[in-house]
């Protein structure tokens, strides 16, 4: 309850008071040489995240070629995976993790909430990003975006047999032949889960799990098994995956179905006590600049909040497609009983 | 004269303080095995009556452990599935036994051999091999079945995400138990009594039904029970195939209770009726076996009457090759087919072909070095404490040199009942609290990993030196050594080969475990098969299958040393998965 008062305090701030707020957060930093000097001497980073790992290690690997000497290891799992390693381990005392990042927005109003945050705002972020898709105390920002999207095998289903809306993939012509991740796990299909059902009802999700759905874990799991053959049709999943795995030549197709697409926003924050402080800076800095947002795009397929990255012409704009957006504070409250539901529907 | 009692006089001087020795340690010994015992079980307790939503002390928890429905659905499905895989072990392993021990079959060494192959698999990475094999769509038993009849993309032959498919999976990992009592124990049937009934005129079957097969059925039932055991703990392989097909059994259903905010309390609380069930099937099992003497009433007369295969052969042939392709030709082919192709969909072709995931696993994906280095640390280290403190203990307990030396043993076999997810429950409790803050370190999982192992390695020290008779010790006390000094210059290398086996046994142990460990690792203090398992969730098989055969390398690279030892043959492994 006390968190639902205070996100709604925040939002009111961050709606009303858009200068006096933005006093709050620090001044923003740029990567001074002495700053790069302190990172080397640290020598590591440590980064907790959820994008899938292909497209972090690259991520990383640009990291190190652009800053020598400081090495990055990627930490990855599922975005409540994330959150529960970060929880347990501040909870116990331990601080392993510089940096954080997960595609469930409820996780950084937990950690903000919990004073586990350190506020600052690279540069990038204050000229160039959103109001809307930053913390107005400087504790986190949009990091990336992506849709949680219905897909299916163009060369296995012929278009005319693909679903068109969501309420079409309860036909029993579907029955076995679809894959889905679980929101214990996904921050993504979290967030998707609890859009939907305020969109269609939890009724909804009852009908679906009598459909046989083959259940798997992460949100970048479904396109693997689009790829792999294993169903033809996916519920949910990461279009950065799709992307990816179209530009690999494998043949899926995204449907944007009229009632809309779930948008999940991955937020990024550098942790109170990180043990790489600087390289932590650095690296915070790093993740918003222009390189590292337009590899996202170009190798991750992700979506990025930064108005200078360039997609991909075979990309459908966001501006085209609509788009479900979720209210972090009010999801909050529900997820007890998105667990407790999905297990009643799904069985797991 | 005066200079004789002078040396005795030095030499009681140096015997009576080494001799001291021995008390410390025991003393010693007896706090640590029981720290590593109790103090996880207590907080299980504990936890178990304190409420997770407020402090104080509730019944909540065992409240809603019985009327919660999904609760007890995962532990109905959880007996019904270790039932199931226990009967299906002894159903397969008993023939295989008595053809390897009792008939003339080529290649029985061989046959040996390899079972024991399927049991350093790691159960989990049986679980991954058999979702490549036999997944309804892309499995390739699926796929060559359809090439084969030209039948069209909806036929499905096999289905691994089932209840059923859970238990083929999990008993092709488990029969090795089964297996090994059983023809140890055909071993030692004596053959006079089956002469007795042949002479009487028992044809062969009879003697089979009515001589062999009643002095092997505690070997059977306990080798049934501990396959029972196995399952019903085990975590990997229901994790990863029972959650695709949407159930839970007990084990994946404790570990979703850690999901962020955790329930401990609850955890606690589920985890007490595995215990309980745990406890009373090794009790079951010891009252079995306590029964084995009279399978040896004979002793040794004689080497074991070998049945003699007339065209039958080729039928006991077949039998032999489908278990053993099943069990490890099947699903080792499938890890390396996938390591080296794109997707696991691809037909395996030149073209298809790429090191890839070699490349991706060695050096783009920064977790692999961390991983395979804590891996063979923790490996070694707990292989050497367990082993160190096996020898000790069992030395103390088999050569009873200190009142209460029982008791120790007791200790070091007490941990054999704790499930690992048990275990791995009672020391997150135990351990990660501002207190000892030894969760994040790799402190917890030595402490985990010597817990699951120190009843496998005392089982096999204690029985090693009970073979070993006192009378060389004697000659060392008697000119004056101290009992630790004859253990080490003495008995130790009379053991030498036990000590290794065990040594190595406790090596392979460490390196399969996941139960436990999947609730103890951090980011710093990730191991192979955790990485495995995250890979898993994500769906990179290719990765997946890369670092299952490097572990199974590495495997097979110890148990290759250890098969070097000629004593080895029957050792017996650890009973854990």
């Amino acid at each position: 309850m006390r968190s639902l008062k205070f996100a709604a305090a925040a939002l009111a701030v961050s709606v009303f008071t858009v200068s006096a707020s933005f006093a709050q957060a620090p001044a923003p930093y740029s990567v001074s040489p002495d700053l790069l000097e302190a990172a080397k001497k640290e020598g590591k980073v440590v980064f907790y995240t959820a994008t899938d790992v292909a497209v972090a290690e690259k991520l990383a690997e640009l990291f190190e070629k652009e800053f020598p000497g400081i090495d990055v290891q990627v930490e990855r799992a599922g975005s409540e995976r994330v959150f529960q390693r970060v929880g347990q381990e501040y909870s116990s005392g331990i601080h392993n993790a510089d940096v954080t990042e997960t595609s469930d927005a409820v996780h950084f109003l937990y950690f903000k909430k919990q004073g586990w945050l350190e506020p600052m705002v690279p540069q990038v972020v204050a000229d160039k990003w959103p109001e809307d898709e930053k913390d107005p105390d400087g504790n986190f920002a949009a990091y990336r975006a992506h849709l949680s999207v219905m897909a299916y095998r163009s060369d296995l289903m012929p278009e005319a047999d693909a679903p068109k809306t969501w309420t079409d993939l309860l036909d029993p012509k579907y029955k076995g032949k679809m894959v889905k991740a679980h929101p214990g796990y996904s921050g993504t299909v979290m967030t998707a889960t609890f859009v939907l059902s305020e969109l269609l009802g939890w009724d909804y999700f009852e009908k679906l799990g009598k459909q046989n759905v083959m259940q798997v874990q992460s949100s970048t799991e479904p396109p693997k098994k689009l790829a792999q053959g294993e169903r033809v049709l996916e519920v949910d999943g990461n279009e950065y995956n799709v992307f990816r795995l179209q530009d690999d030549g494998v043949q899926i197709k995204i449907v944007y179905p009229e009632e809309g697409t779930p948008l999940a926003v991955g937020n990024a924050a550098v942790m109170k006590q990180a043990p790489h402080p600087n390289a932590a800076k650095v690296f915070y800095a790093f993740l918003f600049s222009l390189e590292a947002q337009q590899l996202n795009s170009d190798f991750g397929g992700l979506r990025s909040f930064h108005p200078d990255v360039k997609e991909k012409a075979t990309k459908t704009p966001l501006s085209k497609i609509k788009v479900l957006h979720s209210d972090p504070a009010k999801l909050e409250t529900q997820i007890q009983t998105i667990k407790t539901n999905y297990e009643k529907y799904f069985g797991t | 004269m005066s200079a004789v009692s002078a040396t005795s006089a030095d030499m009681a001087e140096t015997r009576r303080k080494s001799f001291d020795l021995s008390m410390p340690i025991f003393i010693f010994l007896a706090l640590l095995l029981t720290a590593l015992v109790a103090l996880p079980l207590f907080w299980i307790i504990f936890y178990s009556f304190r409420s997770d939503t407020g402090a104080g002390a509730t019944l909540e928890n065992f409240v809603t452990l019985v009327t919660d429905s999904t609760l007890l659905q995962a532990y109905g499905l959880a007996i019904g599935m270790s039932l199931a895989v226990g009967l299906l072990s002894c159903v397969v392993a008993t023939p295989m036994a008595w053809l390897v021990a009792r008939t003339d079959l080529p290649g029985r060494k061989w046959i040996r051999m390899l079972v024991t192959a399927s049991f350093v698999t790691p159960p989990f990475l049986g679980a991954i091999a058999y979702e490549i094999l036999a997944a309804p769509n892309t499995g390739l038993a699926n796929v060559v079945y359809r090439k084969i009849f030209g039948l069209d993309q909806s036929t499905v032959l096999v289905n691994i995400y089932t209840f059923s498919g859970l238990v083929f999976a999990i008993a092709c990992f488990t029969f090795p138990y089964v297996f090994t009592l059983v023809s140890n124990a055909l071993d030692k049937v004596p053959s006079d009594l089956e002469d007795a009934s042949s002479i009487l005129g028992g044809n062969a079957m009879t003697t089979l039904r009515k001589v062999t097969i009643p002095m092997v059925l505690p070997a059977m039932l306990a080798g049934t029970l501990i396959a029972i055991l196995q399952s019903l703990t085990m975590f990997g392989s229901p994790a990863i195939i029972a959650l695709p097909a949407g159930f839970h059994v007990i084990t994946t259903k404790i570990w979703s209770l850690f999901q962020f905010p955790p329930r401990l309390g609850l955890a606690a609380a589920s985890a007490i009726p595995l215990l309980i069930l745990t406890i009373i099937l090794l009790q079951t099992q010891k009252a079995i076996l306590g029964r084995k003497g009279y399978t040896v009433l004979g002793g040794k007369s004689g080497s074991p009457r070998l049945t003699k295969f007339g065209r039958w052969k080729w039928v006991a042939i077949a039998f032999v090759l489908t278990v053993l392709s099943l069990t490890i030709f099947f699903p080792y082919l499938a890890l390396v087919k996938t390591a080296f192709t794109n997707t696991v969909g691809d037909p395996l072709t030149w073209d298809t072909l790429t090191l890839k995931h070699w490349n991706f696993v060695l050096f783009e994906f920064s977790a692999t070095r961390l991983a395979m280095w804590n891996t063979m640390l923790l490996g070694v280290l707990t292989a050497t404490a367990v082993t160190a403190i096996a020898l000790v203990v069992s030395y103390l307990v088999v050569r009873r040199s200190v009142t209460g030396s029982k008791y120790l043993g007791l200790l070091a076999t007490a941990p054999v009942a704790i499930p690992g997810i048990v275990l791995g429950v009672g020391l997150f409790l135990s351990y990660a609290n501002p207190t000892f803050q030894l969760y994040g370190t790799l402190w917890i999982l030595l402490i985990a990993f010597m817990t699951i192992e120190l009843p496998a390695g005392y089982q096999q020290m204690s029985s090693s030196f009970a073979g070993v008779h006192p009378e060389l010790e004697e000659a060392g006390r008697i000119l004056g050594a101290s009992r630790m000094t004859t253990l080490r210059h003495i008995t130790a290398p009379l053991l030498r080969t036990s000590v290794v086996a065990a040594w190595c046994f406790v090596f392979v142990g460490t390196i399969r475990e996941l139960s436990a460990t999947i609730l103890l690792t951090t980011a710093n203090t990730k191991l192979v098969s955790v990485i495995i398992y995250d890979l898993n969730e994500s769906g990179d098989l290719g990765a997946i299958c890369v670092l299952g055969i490097l572990l199974l390398l590495i495997s097979f690279a110890v148990v290759y040393v250890a098969n070097r030892v000629p004593v080895l043959g029957g050792a017996q492994m650890s009973t854990r998965g």
